[in-house]
């Protein structure tokens, strides 16, 4: 086992340190004309690292398919972002401790994708949300950026306390912290009370990060308070994190038992809450916040069907959730005008003023809805057949129900941009960025026809969890 | 790829339209953009023709094409034709180049996308009678749905906002709950693959629930009544060539799906709620043809007629008779023809007069002679004159109807003459009315025009003339699904009088075997 096998924190880490260096120089220079271009190298680190295998640290930080898998994605996920940020002009705020503190969260969630023990999962979460407490609030004079940063942290905090209060009850029931240890004793209620109670506050504090009901208060608003690019950070990458940790925490549950039924619940409760408060928002954001409280509910499908195919189905999901939701936060960056909040009207008439724009939303948005042939379809259908294939007919059907409601918000986003009228004037966004947005769009489709690649690599990473 | 006849043909009839959408994108002149539509609906038609080639007696499917898709969930690019999707296949790509050419000179603006959409529109509609994965159907459903709802939204009429979103948000529910009914047919059957679902039998309590899912969302696009209500809006505010492709194939797709899927798939359920459907299907009838008399805009009352004319279709299908089911599938068919050569017609008539309303254009036969003989030959088609497309299949689904029950034959013929008098005072309006302010926009037919619907004219007579030429090719096909589907209900022990109690009890004739198996095991 090399120090090779730990390129893609690596990287990340050597790059928290170059923006270090550059935030406190005394040259003040915009770090976008290079950052992007280095992001992407980390992508090809973690497509590089995605084979390795081992454990560091004890065995409390590991290795396998499933790090590797999530890893790329954080890596792909945070190019993205910065690439995004590098479009934005006029953004005087995109300063390079601005970038740091991104890329900080970022190797905070490739570490907690490797953690298997759970105070270093613990550590990895606090690393990776600290620098999201700093970065929200950093939005020029604006008020609500303020009030975004406080309810962040202090929901943040509180739920924190939870899942370190659930911590310590797993730690008294069980007598260990590591994954593999916990995963060989019963996780019925019956069996071992305080260790459920305690797995179910722990859980608590990724289900914040993931914004599933009730654990999403904070989700709209600190999305409307946010700089855009800082909101399609938080909307996407974090997540990630999020999902693996229930992954792995999901694998010990079996289908039908007190947990997985706890997650079960609040997936249906999510997915229907979330759609419901969507579809009367107009400020796009919050809407997309909303929308990815209805996400977080689908994803639990996957967790609660417990099984390989359901864990793969969730890990594909939140593959194609990241790259729909970037691609739609991508075009709300480009909107936005002096970096305010895009609404609904503002997409009017977007086909006129910039028709590249409003396919990548229209893909974006039909990918959202889960109509074929995107990524988004695709990875529902996964959820859904493992939902069902556990005896979750129920979950299903509110799923697919849901979809049914979720059509209408997402439709009026393709509806404001195709057959609005305005007399705005034309968006100047410049042509290499459009390739850059095009590219996400079209890997949005192309994930959709032919998933079978990034599927298997899912399931395999999945398939060591469920041997 | 595997493929059965060496050239895969019905891939090429879906990716050719798909590489030309993109190559759309990068042409700047309108014309180059119509011209090469149009040659690719030329290329289309020309594809199709080795489908004629389909022997009706020879395999269940035929010009398969497999390939694997997504093996780890048993996914496959699995594509065949049959009798019940031949001519559905034929009829759209017969489609595409007509619309170019009816929408010429009426669509100007975003002439591209305009294209785009049509081309999307054919490749996905072809996709979904030709796929025989259920998650494949699946993708090509959906897939369609997003060029029609741009042509509906983006050059429809004034109202083209709320008849788009009308259409989208119902079509697109209904067929959620499809999407559970595959998932769970996987998890029963064991597989996607159409064909190897059809082999097996399912208990009827999970029948009786699949068939609710699919049946709602093939109702939804058929439309059934009462299912019917963004139709009417879809048309009228559609440009002349969505109404033409809404009319002439998409509402195809869910008399398509009962036969592909609700038969085959749930013959029990089927045969369980076929009163219900019956019954529904002859209200659609009588229902669309009273509204559609009360119309005075030409669209509209196209539109409420297509209720009319797929409640026949409907009416025939679950009537599970040879007869009625052939007169269905040629219903669709000529329904295609006829009422996709009215719309196109209406779209022509409107660029003339600017107005649907029967008022505006009256007289017309001393103005448009020529216009006014196609506008004949397809009106007597639509309320099936004797000698024309309609007659044939109508007559075959009432003598279904008279065969089966002759209170259902009764009921649905009402339905026959209102067409008749909807039809007829239209044409007397329109033809010999009092004439309305000459326009000089009111030149008779060109060239283009002629072209655009002397196919479907040649058709309507065709048909009606030599129907045996089509039946032969439907028949055996439509034999193999009613007589699996007798087999499979006869296995189960499904009676007419059982009650639902009973019927709830019956088991899957497969697990019936199992059953006998494992006794047989216990007591040698």
């Amino acid at each position: 086992m090399s120090i090779f096998s730990l390129l893609p924190e690596l990287w990340l880490l050597g790059l928290v340190c170059a923006l270090f260096v550059a935030s406190i120089s005394d040259k003040k220079q915009s770090v976008a004309s290079w950052l992007p271009m280095a992001a992407g190298l980390g992508v090809l680190a973690a497509l590089f690292a995605l084979g390795e295998r081992g454990e560091f640290l004890y065995a409390a930080y590991k290795l396998d398919g499933l790090s590797q898998f999530f890893k790329l994605l954080i890596a792909f996920g945070f190019a993205v972002v910065t690439g995004i940020a590098a479009g934005n002009k006029e953004g005087k705020d995109l300063t390079p401790d601005y970038f740091m503190l991104l890329a900080l969260s970022a190797w905070g969630l490739m570490l907690l994708a490797s953690c298997v023990e759970l105070i270093t999962l613990y550590l990895a979460l606090e690393l990776s949300s600290y620098s999201l407490y700093a970065l929200i609030p950093l939005r020029g004079q604006d008020r609500r950026a303020a009030e975004a940063g406080i309810k962040y942290i202090l929901f943040g905090a509180a739920v924190t306390a939870l899942a370190l209060f659930g911590l310590s009850y797993i730690i008294a029931a069980k007598h260990t912290t590591y994954l593999s240890g916990l995963a060989a004793t019963s996780w019925s209620f019956a069996d071992a009370p305080m260790a459920v109670i305690g797995l179910t506050l722990f859980l608590a504090g990724f289900f914040y990060k993931l914004a599933l009901f009730p654990f999403h208060f904070w989700c709209p608003d600190v999305y409307q308070g946010a700089k855009n690019e800082t909101a399609a950070y938080v909307a996407t990458i974090p997540k990630l994190g999020a999902v693996v940790v229930l992954v792995r925490l999901a694998a010990f549950v079996a289908p039908h038992l007190e947990v997985t039924t706890i997650l079960a619940i609040l997936g249906a409760v999510s997915m229907t809450a979330g759609n419901l408060a969507a579809l009367v928002q107009r400020d796009l954001k919050r809407l997309l916040g909303f929308s990815s409280v209805a996400h977080a509910g689908y994803v639990m499908l996957g967790l609660a069907a417990g099984s390989a195919a359901g864990m793969s189905a969730a890990a594909f999901y939140s593959l194609a959730y990241i790259l729909m939701n970037l691609a739609a936060f991508y075009v709300v960056c480009a909107i936005a005008k002096n970096d305010e909040n895009p609404s609904l009207d503002d997409l009017d008439g977007l086909y006129k003023r910039a028709p590249a724009l409003a396919m990548i939303l229209a893909v974006a948005a039909f990918s959202l809805v889960g109509l074929p042939p995107t990524a988004g379809f695709a990875g529902k259908l996964f959820l859904l057949s493992a939902a069902w294939d556990q005896g979750y007919h129920w979950l299903v059907i509110v799923a697919v129900l849901n979809t049914a409601i979720s059509i209408y918000y997402y439709l009026s986003m393709v509806r404001h941009a195709y057959t609005g009228e305005s007399d705005a004037p034309a968006i100047v966004w410049p042509r290499g960025y459009l390739i850059f947005g095009g590219a996400l769009a079209v890997l949005v489709l192309l994930l959709g026809i032919l998933p079978a690649p990034l599927y298997d690599l899912a399931a395999q990473a999945a398939g060591q969890l469920h041997p | 790829m595997m493929t059965q006849n060496g050239f895969p043909v019905v891939t090429a009839l879906i990716v050719v339209p798909l590489v030309a959408a993109v190559a759309l994108l990068f042409m700047r002149r309108d014309w180059t953009v119509r011209m090469t539509t149009l040659a690719v609906g030329i290329l289309e038609c020309l594809l199709s023709l080795p489908l004629l080639g389909y022997v009706p007696d020879g395999p269940a499917f035929q010009f398969v094409e497999k390939a694997d898709w997504l093996p780890a969930l048993g996914m496959t690019y699995h594509l065949g034709v049959d009798g019940l999707s031949l001519y559905m296949i034929l009829l759209t790509a017969l489609m595409l180049p007509l619309c170019v050419l009816g929408s010429w000179t009426y669509i100007a603006k975003r002439v591209t996308e305009f294209h785009v959409c049509l081309l999307l529109m054919t490749a996905s509609c072809i996709g979904v009678f030709a796929a025989l994965d259920f998650v494949l159907f699946y993708v090509f459903w959906e897939a369609m749905l997003v060029p029609m709802y741009l042509l509906i939204a983006v050059w429809g009429g004034p109202r083209r906002r709320y008849a788009s979103i009308k259409f989208f948000l119902y079509t697109l529910a209904g067929s959620t709950l499809l999407l559970a009914a595959i998932v769970a047919f996987r998890q029963v059957g064991g597989t996607f693959s159409i064909p190897e679902l059809m082999e097996k039998s399912y208990a009827f309590k999970f029948q009786f629930w699949a068939f609710l899912a699919m049946a709602l969302a093939f109702a939804i696009k058929v439309p059934m009544f009462p299912f019917h209500t963004w139709l009417p809006a879809a048309h009228v505010e559609a440009p002349a060539a969505g109404s033409v492709l809404l009319a002439a194939i998409l509402l195809k797709m869910g008399t398509y799906g009962f036969l592909r899927f609700c038969l085959p798939l749930t013959p029990a359920a089927a045969e369980t709620f076929a009163p219900l459907l019956i019954a529904v299907s002859i209200a659609g009838i009588i229902y669309g043809g009273c509204i559609a008399l009360g119309q005075t805009d030409i669209k509209k009352l196209i539109a409420y007629s297509s209720v009319g004319h797929m409640g026949f279709v409907t009416l025939g299908i679950f009537l599970f008779s040879v007869k009625g089911v052939s007169g269905a599938i040629l219903q669709m068919l000529n329904h295609g023809i006829t009422t996709g050569g009215l719309f196109m017609m209406i779209g022509l008539l409107y660029e003339r007069s600017h107005s649907r309303e029967i008022a505006d254009n009256q007289g017309l036969g001393k103005f448009m002679p020529a216009f006014m003989f196609l506008f004949g030959v397809f009106s007597l088609s639509s309320l099936a004159f004797p000698g024309t497309n309609s007659f044939i299949g109508e007559v075959l689904v009432l003598i279904g109807a008279f065969q089966g029950n002759p209170w259902v034959g009764f009921a649905a013929v009402p339905g026959a003459m209102l067409a008749a008098a909807y039809m007829l005072r239209l044409l007397q309006r329109v033809t010999w009315g009092e004439p309305a302010a000459y326009k000089p926009s009111w030149g008779d037919l060109g060239l283009r025009e002629w072209v655009t619907l002397a196919p479907l004219g040649i058709l309507v007579f065709y048909i009606g003339l030599a129907p045996a030429l089509c039946i032969k090719t439907i028949e055996p096909s439509i034999t193999r699904v009613l007589s699996a589907m007798e087999a499979k209900n006869t296995a189960m022990g499904l009676h007419k009088d059982m009650s639902m109690a009973e019927r709830f009890n019956l088991a899957a004739p497969l697990a019936v075997a199992e059953a006998v198996d494992a006794v047989s095991k216990e007591h040698p």
